[in-house]
């Protein structure tokens, strides 16, 4: 992993279109502001993970419980 | 075209069925072509099967159904990307998961699905700032 020390109102540029930037530093809390392309998807980390741990949860649904589902009415 | 399912084996389905997510969706990256098939007649819950991979197929419902509260705004970003140029073509389909029993059907309304049925252009959106988590108890057990 690269580590580089920056400060307030600094920034570090990735490649040609992001740029990420210091915006405030209070106590323990960094806020961080990031410009990307659109297709970029940007998150959270752990928000990120919880969705592709759920996503892998819901893929593998049981034959036996999708029967009982599947005979669910509107 | 004729496609293998998870659920029920082969089915045929028309190209304009084709929904497309370029970015895949996290945790299947390189899935980026799926249908949506009725998971039965009268059925409220949708499979949202993967054409590439067979054994890859989501239950999905309409969360309106379930929570009628639900509510969320869509990124300025997201409906650039799907190209969303009418509120009308937008649909909203959130994944559901099962583990130990029916009852304990869950929905992850923090990363609704959202389609532009108009180009067929999808993504999963992963909601920055809301009070939604991954798993919203659906009350199904009482319908039976």
């Amino acid at each position: 992993m690269l580590v580089l020390s920056r400060k307030l109102n600094q920034s570090i540029q990735i490649g040609d279109d992001i740029e990420v930037k210091i915006i405030s530093i209070e106590g323990d809390q960094v806020k961080i502001g990031i410009e990307a392309p659109k297709h970029i998807d940007i998150h959270r980390k752990e928000v990120y993970l919880s969705i592709q741990e759920e996503n892998s949860r819901a893929a593998s649904l049981s034959l036996d419980l999708l029967s009982q589902l599947s005979s669910q009415k509107k | 075209m004729i496609i293998q399912t998870k659920y029920h084996g082969e089915v045929t389905i028309k190209e304009e069925q084709i929904i497309n997510f370029s970015n895949g969706i996290p945790g299947f990256l390189d899935q980026k072509q799926f249908v949506i098939l009725p998971l039965s007649e009268e059925s409220p819950f949708l499979v949202l099967q993967s054409l590439k991979n067979a054994e890859l197929g989501f239950i999905v419902s309409s969360p309106f159904l379930f929570f009628n509260q639900y509510e969320f705004d869509l990124d300025e970003t997201v409906v650039d990307i799907l190209e969303v140029e009418d509120a009308n073509d937008v649909e909203v389909m959130v994944i559901l998961t099962m583990e130990s029993s029916i009852e304990k059907t869950t929905a992850n309304l923090r990363a609704p699905i959202i389609v532009n049925r108009k180009n067929m252009k999808a993504k999963q959106v992963i909601l920055h700032d809301s009070a939604y988590h991954t798993k919203h108890l659906l009350e199904v057990a009482s319908s039976c």
